[in-house]
């Protein structure tokens, strides 16, 4: 199994007066492992069907290592899909579902057994071939779908949100195996999910998509660290809104004066953009924060602290820190030195904003 | 098996029964069962004794002897199967492509095919006959050359009139696409025909081995509902001068009380034996594939 490079060009799909995709251009690089990220109706999905042939672009093509696929059918497609609800075939039972692709090119039943086995060891089940669709917990249905997918050797993987169904610790567990054998199969691999946290802790690259277009497409730590638009910024991680001044190169905030990074509009009065972990909070009886707010998280906790301008600032901190920070205690506020990205001003500037996750 | 639970077993409170008060629901769900039992089985048994009760013998089973010998009992009875099997099929073959086509790519198009199928149920057969009936009349003489004329001729064979299957498969439209409509809305479709187009199966294979595998109850629900209509479908065939089961059992009724009623009877436990036979048949292919 190798990959095979995957190119949206200029993808464009309407649903009626909605707008799914708007010129959607994007490229996998073979054997990389890409995660399209945005909120609901952002196109992801849509690009993915694109791909798997379920969805015609009205504008635009598909292309697989140069060969444009766009009006292929899909049962002639060279990939495998997982898709976000459970789609096992109910009458078959896992070993029969996994080879239901080798059975359509009629494959011979020994050939098609042996092939069941090993890729039912594969994704972890090798002695649930027997049982039905019914008799396996959601982590395990999907875990056939994976192996099912990958029964016809396709060039490229698509996820429809594959995780988005079970439970926390399944969800967690299941995406590192499938990240550990989309490595050792290396195999091209489109990963469509809402859900920032998944993609920054797979994906090779992460693509974010918004009212069908490319937002953003970048490492994870690319994607975190240094996001190229506010909407980035506050869909991926958490952000604090800070009121600011833009003075020169310059940033007024919080009393620091911090370089911009990126665009800066217009208006001198801005937001600025702070992730909670680059806040340092120093317990201070003279300081001018006030703690709000504490709320453990395991190995971190998140404070909310009010500023001396009434503004709120959400700051994580390591558990054993925040002992002496319980909320009504006063404390010290600076921001980590480093470039900040700056937006215009919103309407609603007081409160910092916790974004998705 | 589903289909059958309706006309069998009016087993009312059983799936919902809460759990608090068992004692109660139980007593409920006797007296309704009772109520039910005897509304049913007190007109089946009356009707049963009525044929075994000889004025002069006391008890006899000639009644049932008669059925198998009265002249016609086997003609029409082997055009009802016929009719109905050629129903099921056809109406079948109509809607099962129509609804997935409707639901894959056409969703906004649903309530429209609600409307019409569910539209010969407003129809009396009546009206229904009526128009049929003017239909097959009209045929003026310029047109007893065309082909036209030579269909309208042979829909009407009486051998097997190919108009009481078109009449039939109208009439069965509401029951088959309710039963079908409630069999695909308890599989997720959509998902089930992506997932094997994406393995590489065509349109016939994704029909064969994906879909009707999975809507097995709600095919055999409407397939049952077809044959019990057809079996006892009698306004359209009597006017229109063919004689099936149901037309000849009131044919026969007129000269001999006893055996009409006979009939009646072992209409109802054909009919029910035949829907044992297609329910069973479909629960075990599910199980053992």
């Amino acid at each position: 199994m190798n990959g095979a490079r995957v190119e949206f060009r200029g993808l464009r799909r309407t649903f009626g007066t909605t707008v799914a995709l708007d010129g959607l251009d994007l490229t996998v690089e073979p054997g990389e492992l890409i995660a399209l990220l945005g909120p609901s109706g952002c196109g992801k999905t849509t690009a993915l069907r694109c791909v798997a042939g379920f969805e015609s672009p009205d504008a635009g093509a598909v292309l697989v290592d140069g060969k444009d696929i766009t009006r292929v059918p899909a049962n002639r497609r060279d990939a495998g899909m997982v898709f976000q609800s459970y789609s096992l075939f109910p009458n078959l039972n896992a070993r029969d579902n996994v080879t239901f692709g080798l059975r359509v090119r009629k494959v011979p039943t020994a050939k098609r057994h042996a092939r069941a086995a090993e890729l039912l060891e594969l994704v972890g089940l090798p002695s649930q071939g027997e049982r039905y669709p019914h008799q396996l917990s959601g982590g395990q249905q999907q875990r056939v779908a994976l192996a099912r997918a990958l029964a016809l050797e396709p060039q490229v993987l698509l996820l429809d949100e594959p995780l988005s169904a079970l439970d926390a610790k399944v969800r967690v567990t299941l995406r590192e195996e499938i990240r550990r054998l989309q490595l050792s199969l290396g195999i091209t691999t489109i990963f469509v999910t809402h859900d920032q946290e998944e993609a920054l802790s797979i994906a090779d690259h992460v693509a974010v998509l918004k009212d069908g277009r490319l937002e953003q497409s970048g490492p994870p730590a690319e994607i975190y660290d240094r996001p190229a638009t506010p909407f980035v910024a506050e869909f991926v991680g958490t952000m604090n809104h800070l009121p600011g001044r833009v003075t020169g190169d310059e940033v007024e905030v919080a009393g620091q004066r911090l370089p911009v990074h990126g665009q800066r509009p217009d208006s001198p009065d801005v937001d600025v953009l702070v992730r909670p972990e680059t806040v340092l909070v120093t317990p201070d009886p003279e300081g001018e924060a006030v703690v709000v707010t504490s709320s453990f998280r395991g190995a971190s906790v998140r404070l909310r602290l009010r500023l001396a301008g009434g503004t709120e600032i959400l700051a994580d901190l390591p558990g054993h820190d925040a002992a002496r920070l319980a909320p009504g205690e006063h404390a010290r506020v600076r921001l980590v030195e480093r470039p900040v990205l700056v937006a215009p001003r919103t309407a609603a500037v007081a409160d910092a904003v916790p974004a998705a996750g | 098996m589903a289909a059958l639970t309706p006309t069998v077993l009016p087993d009312v409170g059983a799936p919902a029964a809460p759990t608090g008060r068992p004692r109660r629901v139980r007593v409920w769900r006797g007296i309704v069962l009772v109520v039910a039992a005897v509304y049913f089985l007190v007109p089946l048994l009356a009707s049963f004794v009525f044929t075994v009760n000889d004025p002069v013998q006391g008890f006899s089973l000639d009644a049932y002897g008669e059925i198998f010998s009265a002249e016609g009992f086997g003609q029409s009875l082997l055009l009802s199967l016929g009719l109905a099997a050629a129903t099921i099929v056809t109406v079948l073959v109509l809607t099962l492509p129509a609804m997935l086509a409707v639901r894959l790519s056409a969703p906004r198009l649903r309530p429209v095919m609600e409307i019409l199928c569910t539209l010969p149920l407003v129809v009396p057969p009546i009206t229904f006959v009526a128009g049929i009936s003017t239909v097959l009349r009209w045929g003026p003489d310029y047109l007893s050359t065309t082909p036209l004329y030579q269909t309208f001729i042979a829909v009407q064979n009486p051998a097997f009139p190919v108009v009481l299957v078109i009449a039939d498969v109208v009439l069965a439209l509401p029951f088959v696409y309710r039963a079908l409509d409630a069999g695909l809305g308890a599989m997720d479709v959509r998902t089930l025909v992506e997932a094997a187009r994406n393995c590489g199966a065509s349109w016939p294979h994704v029909m064969f081995r994906v879909v009707i595998p999975n809507l097995k109850s709600g095919l055999a629900s409407a397939s049952f509902l077809t044959l019990a209509l057809v079996l006892g479908e009698y306004t359209v065939a009597r006017l229109l001068g063919f004689q099936p089961f149901s037309v000849w059992i009131v044919t026969i009724s007129g000269a001999n009380a006893a055996l009409s009623v006979a009939v009646s009877i072992f209409s109802l436990l054909l009919t029910w034996l035949l829907l044992l036979v297609l329910s069973t048949a479909g629960t075990r292919q599910r199980s053992g594939s």
